[in-house]
């Protein structure tokens, strides 16, 4: 296990940038996510992490140990990556054993690495097949396994789930999640998955453009997210957010409504409103809306209304009669707002 | 309000009978088939059984008065008693066994190098399959340039390099070296295609595989040991294969170059064949070369099959 450190760092593909001096500091035996929408720099930022990648600029440090120049195979890092890349004519003893063996570990002492890995990921049976004859989720596990079995200092996964369907993806989450609890490898993992990230995170790197937007933990995030871009991207359904200006204590969107602002609210000059889905309601006194669409999931409801021109969703927890076109009143859950300037930034 | 569902429609298909449109479905069908039918009857299985019949009969090339007579397998008893057959089938081995390693050599080669990120490797790649796109007579004549005795460009370079310690080679002239001849020219107009099916190959092995044996602790060599080389298996076994099935119809250089001399040492079984249909006039006797190296052709195809089987192309 050990910490990692990422300082200024910057990608250059010819005259293009890709990274722009980015950093961050993972301690031992975190579990770091990087998550950001496509093209966003998580990937490059993980390879060159791996040493797949050259730096442009910057520093990373494994352990204390500046590992700019040294070979991925010295950084005492293992990967997994997003298609498995398991060596397909070999079996998965033979996937999970290859690195010790080119190591030039004997053979007895890569059986009995392979066979407690395998025992950590209940792959006993299968360590004499093919990689063709197993599962999507089979896979994964194995690429897992050939992760553990060579007990890295840290552990990089790159959208080690996206392959996977909708269910297993579930499973599989709770297997990584916990196999980080049992190892307690310091574990930096990528994805565009904001569930994925939120639900498995220590602390969460939200980036875009190469760019680092926020670090924090999960709930942090959520919470008080920095921008408007962390505000939307964190959450499902989005975060509602209305371009307005505060006049006479309350927030006027550009469409003319009035939505209610904290009485005591003393912040700088907001020019937009945002208010998470489960954080508005239908209420009596709210502002008026129509209602669109109405999704019941079981355990809640999503209603999307036009409030003024503007979408907004709602997530509500009661089950609701409610029909397209009716018109209701919603309102914000105060201590819940969030305001942010024109530029994006949280001002509240 | 109550909707009133258009019961004739419903009715009218409910009551057709599944005989009826199974046949509707059948005569839809045969006519989609027959122009493909067709065209694959008339122009490969009846032009193939006909050289199947001829090989049993005593045709030859013009039309006698005498009636065509059927002759069993005597085509083909006479044809393993010639000498000459089982020269040119000993020559196109020994052309098969050299051009393998050549061509398929210097393909897998230019492949590699033209599969890394280089300057320029589009114009190369061009460039490097020019010579499978050129017609091979035009290669013949500029090989028959270049092999010229004892004064082309081949033998002058040889004699300046080796400051005239090496003797000029009768390239195409002597029997010990006709054969090699015909076989660096082959190799050089033809590995480009190979090359082509080894770069598909080559950038059909995920870039991912390569990460994870760099991050294994790969050096440059166990990569290409144990990630391209295994993922080139199919690649290898398609390439071979093509490659002996070509080189056992070699026809074209021989036939421009050497008509099979000297002393037959460039005689194929192609050549052979062509030589006893036309200038003999024995199409009976052609045709059952051409039956002969037909099994031939499909022996290799079917070791082929078994062989990608086993790798589960």
């Amino acid at each position: 296990m050990a910490s990692v450190t990422i300082e200024q760092v910057r990608k250059q593909y010819g005259a293009v940038p890709v990274i722009h001096g980015v950093s961050m500091d993972i301690e031992d035996g975190e579990f770091v996510t990087l998550v950001g929408p496509s093209g966003c720099g998580k990937s490059t930022l993980l390879r060159m992490l791996a040493g797949l990648e050259d730096i442009s600029a910057g520093e990373i440090r494994i352990g204390g140990r500046l590992v700019n120049d040294v070979a991925p195979k010295e950084r005492d890092i293992a990967m997994v990556f997003q298609s498995y890349a398991l060596y397909p004519h070999m079996t998965v003893a033979e996937n999970m054993g290859f690195a010790l063996k080119l190591k030039g570990e004997g053979k007895v002492a890569i059986e009995k690495r392979v066979r407690e890995a395998a025992d950590i990921l209940a792959l006993g049976p299968l360590l004499d097949r093919l990689p063709k004859q197993l599962s999507g989720g089979q896979r994964q596990r194995v690429a897992m396994g050939r992760a553990i079995v060579r007990h890295p200092q840290v552990f990089l996964f790159d959208e080690p789930l996206s392959n996977l369907d909708a269910k297993l993806r579930v499973t599989m989450r709770a297997e990584i999640k916990d196999l980080h609890q049992r190892l307690k490898t310091t574990t930096v993992y990528v994805t565009h998955d904001q569930i994925e990230a939120m639900t498995m995170a220590d602390r969460i790197v939200v980036m875009r453009g190469g760019k680092v937007e926020q670090i924090g933990k999960p709930l942090e995030l959520y919470d008080r997210p920095a921008n408007t871009f962390v505000a939307t991207f964190i959450g499902s359904p989005a975060m509602n957010l209305f371009d307005g200006a505060i006049a006479d204590g309350q927030f006027v969107t550009n469409d003319g409504v009035w939505l209610p602002m904290p009485a005591d609210y003393r912040g700088a000059m907001a020019e937009v409103y945002g208010i998470r889905p489960e954080h508005l309601t239908i209420a009596e006194n709210g502002a008026p809306a129509t209602v669109v669409v109405v999704e019941p999931t079981g355990s809640e409801t999503h209603v999307l209304v036009k409030l003024g021109s503007a979408d907004a969703n709602l997530v509500l927890r009661d089950r609701v009669d409610l029909q397209p076109g009716q018109p209701v009143h919603v309102a914000p859950n105060l201590p819940k707002l969030h305001l942010f300037s024109a530029q994006g930034t949280r001002v509240n | 309000m109550t909707l009133q569902q258009p019961a004739l429609p419903a009715t009218a298909v409910a009551t057709r009978p599944a005989w009826h449109r199974d046949r509707g479905r059948l005569f839809q069908e045969i006519g989609m088939l027959a122009p493909a039918v067709a065209l694959l009857t008339i122009f490969l299985i009846v032009p193939f059984l006909l050289s199947f019949w001829t090989a049993m009969t005593n045709q030859p090339l013009v039309p006698r008065p005498t009636p065509v007579r059927f002759i069993g397998f005597t085509n083909f008893l006479r044809i393993f008693k010639d000498d000459l057959f089982w020269t040119s089938l000993w020559n196109v081995s020994r052309f098969t066994f050299w051009i393998l390693p050549v061509q398929c050599g210097l393909a897998f080669a230019t492949a590699l190098l033209l599969h890394q990120k280089l300057p320029f490797r589009n114009f190369f790649r061009g460039l490097f399959f020019l010579p499978a796109i050129t017609s091979m007579v035009v290669v013949c004549v500029i090989w028959g340039t270049l092999f010229q005795y004892p004064t082309g460009p081949l033998n002058q370079v040889i004699g300046f390099l080796s400051g005239g310690r090496i003797q000029p080679i009768d390239w195409l002239g002597d029997p010990n070296w006709a054969m090699f001849s015909i076989v660096l020219l082959s190799a050089w107009q033809a590995y480009g295609f190979q090359m082509i099916v080894y770069l598909a190959g080559l950038q059909g092995i995920p870039d991912e595989l390569y990460d994870a044996a760099r991050i294994d602790g790969a050096n440059a060599f166990q990569r290409f040991w144990h990630v391209t080389m295994p993922g080139l298996r199919p690649t290898h076994v398609f390439v071979l294969v093509i490659t002996t099935i070509q080189a056992f119809k070699l026809y074209t250089q021989v036939a421009i170059l050497t008509q099979g001399g000297p002393k037959s040492s460039t005689e194929t079984v192609v050549h052979y064949m062509v030589r006893t249909g036309f200038e003999e006039q024995k199409l009976g006797y052609a045709s059952a070369v051409s039956v002969i190296l037909f099994v031939i052709v499909l022996i290799i195809a079917l070791v082929q099959r078994q062989l990608l089987r086993r790798f589960d192309v």
